[in-house]
Order: C-alpha cells, then sequence, then structure tokens
C-alpha cells in the first residue's frame, strides 16, 4: 500500500445521501477474481444518465469525492472501495461511513475523511461555484482545503498512522505471533472445528 | 461495572490488548468463505508465499452466483463459472473444506454454520458478507468483513479491531399472531434508521425474544446491518441449547456439558451499562413493509405511501426520488401495491420455519395468476427437510417454484433477477435500488406477508385471507 500524506486533486459534489454499496457497484460487476478493473462498475446504473455528475466535465477527472452523509452502508464488498479507487478516487468526504465500508478503504488505501454535515455543504458550495477547483487533503493535519476555506475532518488514529506509513496489516499482526500462539494453546477444547465429522 | 454479552465475548477473545491508539488483536473462531468475496484473497497470500493458519477453523461454500436450477448444466455465466471454479481451486490448493454446489450440505453461507452446529455461543465469526451478523442469534460476536481482512483471518486467524458500542434494543411484550421478527426488525430500522446503528453491536433482549425461535432470532440479528450495526446477539438460552444438540459439529458427551456450562454464564450483567437503549413494543406491531429503496423507509402495511410534501427538505427530497423509482404515488394504500414477483428465500428468510409458514398459507390457495412466486430453500439441508414435509408439493400445487439452495434473487447476481421495472415481495433484507436485478422494484416483507401477497398479487397479510380460511389466525410467528 503506497503511504498517504497529502493529496491535492479535483473534488467532486455527489449530492446524495445513503449511497449503498450496491449504488457504487452492483453485485453484477463483483465477478471478476482479480484486484483492478472494476472502475467500468462505479455507480453503473447512474453513469447511465448524462446528467449525472461523473458523466460531466471537470468532476469526471476528480480524486476528491464529495458525498452526502451515510454512504457505503449495505454489503460488505469491498469492490466497492476498488471501483472508486480503480476510477481515481484517492479521498471520499462524507458526514457518516458504511462501518464496513470505512474499514476497507483504510485497509486499501482510500482516505475515508469524516467532515460534519455543514462542512460538506460548504464544500459542495465551494466547488460547484467553480468546477475544477482542487481540494488538497492534508493527513498530517486533517484538514481540506477548498479555495479560502479549510475544513477539519477526522479519522481514527491508527488508521490516520497506518495509512501515512502506507503499512500493511498482515505484516503489522505477524509480528505478533508469538501472542497468536499462547492464545490457541489456551482455547476452550468444546470450541468447533469444520473438519468432516 | 458489569460487563455486556458483546464485551464479554470480545474480552474471551483478546489475543492481545492494543498499546495506545492501537486495536485490540481478536481471535477468530470461525471463518466462512464464499466465493464473491475470497478470491482476491488467497491471490494475496499466494503472492506473499502465506498459508492458511487454521483450515480447521475455515469453511467454504458457493452461494452467491450459483443458478437454483438445473444444476447438472455448467454455469451459463461465463464469470460466475470462473468465480466459482477460482473458489474450488483455492480451497483445494489452500486444503479448505467446501460444500460446493448441488451437494447435501451447500447452502448460503449464513444458513451452513449454524446448522452444521459450528455457530456456537460465545464464538467469534466473520465472513467477508456483510449479514455475517445473523450468527449473532446464537450469542456469537459476528460481523461481516472486507476482502483485505478476510485475507488478513486466512493468514493470522485473528483481526485488529477497536471495541464497538453498545446498544439494547429492548422488545417488551409479545408478538400477535401474524406478526414475526421480520417485522420487528422492520419497524426497528424504520425507527432508528439505516445509520442508527452505525459503531454499535445491537442486543436484542425481552420477553418477545425469549419467546423466539432460533430461525426467528437469525433473521432479526441478520439484519442488524441494515440498522447500520455491526453485528446483532442475542444471549443463548435453552432454546440456543435445544437448536445446537446432536447438530454434526456441536460438542458431544462431556465436552457438550462443560460447553453449555460456559454459554449459561454469556449474558448481559444486570448491572451493565448499554451506551445506548431502543424500546419496541411487540404487543402494538403488525406485519411491516417496506415502500422505498433503503430499509429504513417502511411503514405498517396498513397505512399508506408517504407524502413528501409533509416532510421537512431532506427527508422530501430521499422521498421524492425513492418513490419515483419505486414508480409510487403518496397516499397509495400499500396493500393497494400490486408486485409482479414474489421471492421467499435469502439468508434472512429461507430457513424450515419460514417454508412452513408459507406453506401453511399456500396449502389452502393459490398463487394469483399475475404473480411469479420463487421458493428458494436457504440451505440443501432445508431443501431436503422442506421435501420430506411434503412442502415442495405445497409450493408447487399452489403455483409457485420450488428452486435449489443459493443467494437467488436477494442479490442480483445469479440468474435469478427481475427485469427493469418489476414489482417484487422479497423476504430478502435489501430494497435497494436495483438490488434483485437492474430496474427491479424490492418491497420488503416478512414469509408470511409475502405468501399472502403471492395469493392475493397485492401487499397482504395473512389477515387479508381470513374470509377464505377461518383457522388462518391460530399461525404462529415465525
Amino acid at each position: 500500500m503506497d503511504a498517504f500524506t497529502t493529496h491535492t486533486g479535483i473534488g467532486t459534489p455527489l449530492r446524495m445521501s445513503n449511497v449503498d454499496t450496491d449504488q457504487i457497484i452492483p453485485a453484477v460487476y463483483l465477478k471478476r477474481v482479480t484486484r483492478t478493473g472494476f472502475e467500468d462498475g462505479l455507480f453503473a446504473s447512474w453513469r447511465a444518465d448524462p446528467s449525472f455528475v461523473l458523466n460531466t466535465e471537470p468532476y469526471s477527472r476528480g480524486s476528491v469525492l464529495v458525498a452526502g452523509s451515510d454512504f457505503g452502508t449495505g454489503s460488505s464488498r469491498e469492490h466497492a472501495v476498488w471501483a472508486l479507487l480503480d476510477y481515481g478516487f484517492r479521498v471520499v468526504v462524507s458526514s457518516r461511513f458504511g462501518e464496513i465500508f470505512k474499514g476497507n478503504s483504510s485497509k486499501a488505501g482510500l482516505l475515508a475523511a469524516t467532515v460534519e454535515q455543514s462542512d460538506v455543504e460548504l464544500l459542495w458550495k465551494k466547488i460547484e461555484q467553480r468546477p475544477g477547483l482542487e481540494l488538497t487533503v492534508d493527513l498530517e493535519a486533517c484538514t481540506i482545503t477548498a479555495d479560502d476555506l479549510t475544513v477539519r475532518f477526522t479519522i481514527d488514529e491508527y488508521t490516520r498512522w497506518r495509512l501515512m506509513e502506507g503499512l500493511d496489516d498482515i505484516d503489522l499482526t505477524l509480528r505478533h505471533a508469538e501472542d497468536i500462539d499462547a492464545y490457541e494453546a489456551g482455547r476452550p477444547a468444546h470450541k468447533p472445528v469444520t473438519l468432516a465429522t | 461495572m458489569g460487563r455486556t454479552l458483546a464485551e464479554k465475548v470480545w474480552d474471551q477473545h483478546v489475543v492481545r490488548r492494543g498499546e495506545g491508539q492501537e486495536p485490540d488483536l481478536l481471535y477468530i473462531d470461525l471463518h466462512l468463505v464464499h466465493e464473491v468475496t475470497s478470491p482476491q484473497a488467497f491471490d494475496g497470500l499466494r503472492l506473499a508465499g502465506r498459508r492458511v493458519r487454521r483450515t480447521d477453523l475455515t469453511l467454504a461454500t458457493e452461494d452467491h452466483n450459483v443458478p437454483t436450477k438445473d444444476l447438472h448444466l455448467p454455469i451459463a455465466d461465463e464469470t460466475s463459472a470462473t468465480q466459482v471454479s477460482t473458489l474450488r481451486r483455492n480451497c483445494e490448493d489452500f486444503g479448505v473444506r467446501l460444500f460446493p454446489m448441488g451437494t447435501q450440505d451447500q447452502g448460503i453461507v449464513h444458513m451452513i454454520g449454524p446448522e452444521q452446529g459450528l455457530t456456537q455461543p460465545g464464538t467469534t465469526v466473520v465472513c467477508g458478507d456483510s449479514h455475517t451478523s445473523t450468527h449473532g442469534a446464537f450469542g456469537a460476536l459476528a460481523f461481516g468483513i472486507g476482502t483485505s481482512e478476510v485475507e488478513h483471518v486466512l493468514a493470522t486467524q485473528t483481526l485488529p479491531l477497536r471495541p464497538f458500542k453498545t446498544m439494547a434494543i429492548e422488545i417488551s411484550g409479545t408478538l400477535r399472531p401474524g406478526v414475526t421478527s421480520k417485522d420487528v426488525i422492520l419497524a426497528v430500522i424504520a425507527q432508528i434508521g439505516t445509520g442508527g446503528g452505525a459503531g454499535y453491536v445491537l442486543e436484542y433482549r425481552g420477553e418477545a425474544v425469549r419467546q423466539m425461535s432460533m430461525e426467528a432470532r437469525m433473521t432479526m440479528c441478520n439484519m442488524s446491518i441494515e440498522a447500520g450495526g455491526r453485528a446483532g446477539m442475542v444471549a443463548p438460552d435453552e432454546t440456543t441449547f435445544a437448536y445446537l444438540r446432536d447438530r454434526p459439529h456441536a460438542p458431544k458427551g462431556e465436552q457438550w456439558d462443560a460447553a453449555v456450562a460456559a454459554w449459561r454464564e454469556l449474558r448481559t450483567d444486570d448491572d451493565a451499562e448499554f451506551d445506548a437503549v431502543v424500546h419496541v413494543d411487540a404487543d402494538a406491531l403488525t406485519p411491516f413493509v417496506t415502500w422505498g429503496t433503503n430499509p429504513g423507509q417502511g411503514l405498517p402495511l396498513g397505512e399508506s405511501v408517504p407524502d413528501p410534501a409533509t416532510m421537512d427538505d431532506d427527508d422530501a427530497a430521499a422521498t421524492r426520488k425513492a418513490l419515483e423509482y419505486m414508480a409510487l404515488e403518496p397516499g397509495t394504500r400499500l396493500r393497494d401495491i400490486a408486485v409482479d414477483v414474489v421471492f421467499l428465500g435469502s439468508c434472512t428468510n429461507a430457513r424450515i420455519e419460514d417454508l412452513r409458514a408459507a406453506a401453511e398459507i399456500l396449502r389452502h390457495h393459490q398463487v394469483a395468476d399475475s404473480v411469479q412466486m420463487l421458493v428458494v430453500p436457504g440451505s440443501m439441508r432445508v431443501k431436503a427437510q422442506a421435501e420430506a414435509e411434503g412442502l415442495d408439493v405445497v409450493f408447487t400445487e399452489a403455483g409457485a417454484e420450488w428452486r435449489s439452495a443459493g443467494c437467488s434473487m436477494c442479490l442480483g447476481m445469479n440468474p435469478d433477477q427481475l427485469s427493469p421495472g418489476q414489482r417484487c415481495a422479497s423476504t430478502s433484507n435489501r430494497n435497494f435500488q436495483g438490488r434483485q436485478g437492474k430496474g427491479g422494484r424490492t418491497h420488503l416483507v416478512s414469509p408470511l406477508v409475502a405468501a399472502a401477497t403471492a395469493v392475493r398479487g397485492t401487499l397482504s397479510s395473512p389477515e387479508d385471507l381470513v374470509d377464505d380460511r377461518a383457522d388462518t389466525t391460530t399461525l404462529q410467528p415465525a
């Protein structure tokens, strides 16, 4: 995973709340067995509409998606994160995220930045006043800057540290392999196993 | 201070407490795997030269992509076939036990854990599927994870996690006949919203929950994710133990006694405090259905499609959008909404009790000519059980289609899909736009409402059939 410190890119306003993962990428696009190539499925059912924001310049070239509340609710599909990344987004901003989506974002290197809903509104206004406006997202300072507007975002400290270091979770866990061994040695005997009976 | 059920299970699984900002490292007792969210995880293991740490705590099934009829034929959709064959190869390469399509133990991933007796009180259960919350009905801490986490669990049998907050859903009173746990959870979601449970483990408590069967509890826990919750839980009791006893992977002999003794400790202490509490009056509930495009947009069946003109701006905009997609007019009585398809199935409501409840109605009625009804048992074991009881004959004689196990029309990933514009009364869990097929319109309902709707052709409850059959009122909640 690449380390994330700051990112600057065009802001894309998505004026919708409750964008569930079925809207981010419908199930029919989940059938690939690879990690990449999901950009065609991103918001697939809305992209048929010529007026959809990703079909309009310059928003189609955006890399910072500013969405309504409850973004990424629903299914656990990490493909939703991959589709956003494959399309070119590095940051999604919302006032509230689906829990699993937020976790998946942190694993795959997409920054899910939580801001106040009033700040979402301010960002939308700024972006729409000047389409193509570049937003700067600073993970060190936890700020998003759009022209003369700077808003703060929240992200849990551990995720922030991991994203900034670009660390792989599995490697981090395997540093504690001895703890896992010790735990396994003490598990109750009545715990189930999946092997054929 | 006392601890909640969720906190007790958490504490029992801490491999290592996080220092400072670090999350805790939690041990995972059971990892369920399916074909959609696992291929990239197995690939990750290959690239890093890692193995599956505990194949004996891992179990795979084929469910999301599988067709539910003509199983003797190859899977027609090429990419679906690739996903299934990739899972088979991965399970073989890494030594993971697999229940392949068409075999006796195969089923939806959240059916097989409970029916094999693998989902046990006090276990931690994960799967790359948000409806893993289902398993919480046994007093397990069970939650959905993404593919990166699937890889993490395969490699380490652990997950770094931050403690969840806890929310009590106190369900007092007794459900009336014809009102099910599906109606309860739809009412809860309508009450707290699709984000209301965000960050919480929901513990369902109270008299009505104690009276529920394991099947009913699973339905409720299943949709905890639709309320935004990370997991749902019910404290284990005699109902739980009776369900588990003699299942293939349940403890035997002395181990059983030791297990039950440990399981009896798994309840929220009287002096424990929840971070939030929600009250539901079971006596007041009636059958509940959704009218919109998220599971929080639901109402009692006796009401009408809401009018955005009476709402504040945000709600009005969301409602207008939903009604436009659903092609519904404000003020229309929900009972007057005609459907094209009825789907009885999914990890929410495709257990034997759900099928029995629906069959009890269809035994005396015919599916309306205007309706196509699909009955899809959640697992091959449920299918076999239903056939042993003759339920398949009841369904087919009533004019419904009887299928084999799989996720089917819940998610528009296999051949069972709605056509654009079709309207469906579905016992599944999500009414998102296009969820059941592009352009499809979904109303979430209980199995009883599904069966009554199939008969009348419009959203209905068994009450609406009373004129035709005097003894419907004796139906027990599913």
